[in-house]
């Protein structure tokens, strides 16, 4: 069994952020990649994706965008490339094509099972991301029979669904992002929507992304929000990255023709049947949308900026008068269904007691409860930017200071238990 | 001169519900409720339902006394009107169930509430329910909800206590999504 102090799990931005914080404190350590470096990146991403965040905003420990484009957005090609070239640069140990089988707690830290051998670390850092598996609702179970259905994490672009209409589920960044495309390809699309966050592109001449990086909004705490559950199922913002700088929203989209309706509640015989809930999502959003410009426009009259453009306000979110709550898909000629309903962490390999009753690793800012076993690249870990590729490089560091600090306590302590156990037994 | 914040109270004890919500992830089942009726044929159109135990906290609860509902049809259905009908008992449970929430949520959100009206409407077709076209379903077409609220908030914030109470009701929720119903024969 080969033995290294640290085992990083993942080869993305986030575990190799880590392994640069790693290295940064000459903790000995490896990074297991089931497959390439930036693998997601390269193989499930659809085809037109491009990052949400600009690119300046393409941050890493020891490394920042330089390129002639500071404003744009990468497709994923490019990021795979970016990463790929920080992982060179950073020297960082990462052994490819090794599939990690499972983690589990041994004497003074845990045993990496791999296909390809074993290694004994003190430590453990996950970083394989938090859309390693698609999450499906609920009705998924019940699709009736003759729709093919794909999932953000396989759709690729819309020549790879049957002819006919598509039913778009879930209106995320993604959601939104396919059912445009989708549209475009000329197939009718129905968008399922539930809860959202609406979001402009540019606000006040700038990125929104830049107000929300510059006001510190981007950097508030885990262990500062009023309710941390929420924050961390808050579905993506509703942006995309091109070259035009849209707005894509839901009024976006209806202009084009795409028809929305409610959250998908189910299938029955064959019929979609959608929740009445449409006007109260889209209120909600339109007034977190309020209230987040709000704050914007109060920290710019504090720091003196965005003078020149002054406050805007987006119209409401159009619903119609009439949205149909069921669709016979037959019927409507809707042949697919395109799940865009979130991803989830895949962690089946980690036997280690972390997980709460519904499968989820339980961590205090990706600090668990096992000693020495620590979570990177999950939302909202330890502040709002954490799901961003700009988030890496702040929660990196700060896990790697509690790692050292708990293997410095390990390296410490080890005598000090032995006294007590002594005394224990003279009393 | 110092002006010192009157607390807000609407008589709702948050930090109770809350205290509640920090119990779950220990002891889910504390979560599993069931609520219960019971109605009794009385004459015609007319029954009588009763509410009084259900379900709760791992344990058999109780309401302090025993509820009693009529329910009846009004006397253009050619019924006693000797209470009002079903469907008017989901305007008054939807009406119940989104002004609670209203009360809870400004409580969480320190917003003093003085008065809060709803007024529900729902509309039906009788085509339905008559048998009378098969294209017409038995139930509304549409519910509609209007408050008026007075409260120390601005407008955003009042809209933004209404919209989180939908977001947060039980009977809202059951309204707009399909809910799996069983009726049998004992």
């Amino acid at each position: 069994m080969a033995r290294t102090t640290t085992v990083v799990v993942g080869a993305g931005h986030c575990g190799l952020a880590m392994s640069r914080c790693l290295a940064d404190r000459a903790i000995d350590h490896v990074v297991l990649e089931r497959g390439e470096v930036a693998d997601a990146w390269r193989t499930q991403r659809w085809d037109s994706l491009r990052l949400l965040t600009p690119n300046w905003m393409t941050r890493l420990p020891g490394f920042a965008y330089r390129g002639d484009d500071p404003d744009g957005y990468m497709t994923a090609p490019q990021v795979a490339r970016l990463i790929t070239g920080y992982a060179a640069g950073s020297g960082a140990p990462v052994l490819t094509g090794t599939t990690v089988t499972a983690v589990r707690p041994r004497s003074d830290g845990y045993a990496v099972l791999t296909d390809r051998g074993a290694w004994h670390a003190r430590t453990v850092v996950v970083a394989t991301g938090a859309c390693a598996a698609a999450t499906l609702p609920q009705p998924a179970q019940d699709l009736p029979d003759g729709i093919t259905a794909v999932s953000t994490a396989v759709y690729r672009n819309p020549a790879a669904l049957p002819d006919g209409g598509v039913l778009v589920v879930g209106a995320s960044a993604s959601g939104i992002q396919i059912a445009q495309e989708l549209h475009r390809s000329g197939r009718p699309v129905t968008l399922a929507v539930g809860e959202h966050v609406r979001m402009p592109r540019t606000y006040r001449g700038r990125d929104i992304l830049w107000w929300m990086d510059a006001s510190g909004l981007l950097d508030e705490r885990y262990d500062q929000v009023p309710d941390l559950v929420r924050a961390r199922h808050l579905p993506s913002m509703q942006l995309v990255g091109t070259p035009e700088r849209a707005t894509l929203d839901l009024n976006a989209l209806t202009a084009l023709g795409v028809r929305v309706v409610g959250r998908l509640a189910g299938f029955r015989d064959g019929t979609a049947l959608f929740s009445g809930s449409l006007p109260n999502v889209c209120t909600l959003a339109d007034l977190k949308l309020g209230r987040l410009l709000d704050g914007i426009d109060a920290w710019a009259d504090r720091a003196g900026i965005g003078g020149d453009h002054p406050p805007q306000r987006f119209p409401a979110t159009a619903v119609p008068a009439s949205v149909p709550l069921s669709i016979d898909l037959r019927a409507q000629g809707i042949a697919s269904v395109v799940w865009a309903t979130g991803h989830r962490p895949e962690l089946s390999w980690l036997h280690v007691p972390v997980f709460d009753r519904k499968g989820r690793v339980v961590h205090d800012g990706g600090v668990t409860a096992a000693p020495g076993l620590y979570l990177i690249g999950l939302p909202f870990l330890r502040r709002r930017k954490s799901s961003l590729i700009d988030g890496a490089a702040a929660d990196a560091a700060e896990l790697a200071a509690h790692l050292a600090a708990h293997l410095d306590t390990r390296a410490g302590r080890a005598p000090l238990d032995r006294r007590f156990d002594v005394d224990r037994r003279a009393g | 001169m110092t002006t010192t914040a009157t607390p807000v109270d609407n008589g709702v004890n948050v930090e109770a519900l809350l205290g509640v919500r920090d119990l779950l992830p220990d002891s889910p089942e504390m979560a599993r409720f069931q609520w219960r009726s019971t109605t009794s044929w009385v004459n015609g159109t007319h029954s009588r339902s009763d509410v009084e135990t259900f379900h709760g906290f791992s344990e058999e609860q109780r309401h302090h006394a025993t509820f009693n509902f009529d329910v009846d049809h009004p006397l253009q259905f050619a019924a006693q009107d000797k209470g009002i009908t079903p469907v008017e008992y989901v305007l008054v449970a939807l009406g119940g169930c989104l002004t609670a929430g209203i009360a809870a949520v400004a409580q969480q959100r320190s917003i003093q509430l003085r008065s809060v009206e709803a007024t529900v409407t729902a509309e039906m077709d009788l085509h339905g329910i008559l048998g009378a076209d098969p294209e017409v379903r038995n139930g509304f077409s549409g519910v509609a909800v209007r408050y008026v609220i007075d409260a120390d908030a601005t407008r955003d914030e009042v809209e933004a206590l209404v919209a989180q109470s939908q977001k947060r009701s039980a009977v809202y929720d059951i309204l707009t999504n399909p809910t799996s119903v069983t009726v049998e024969v004992a």
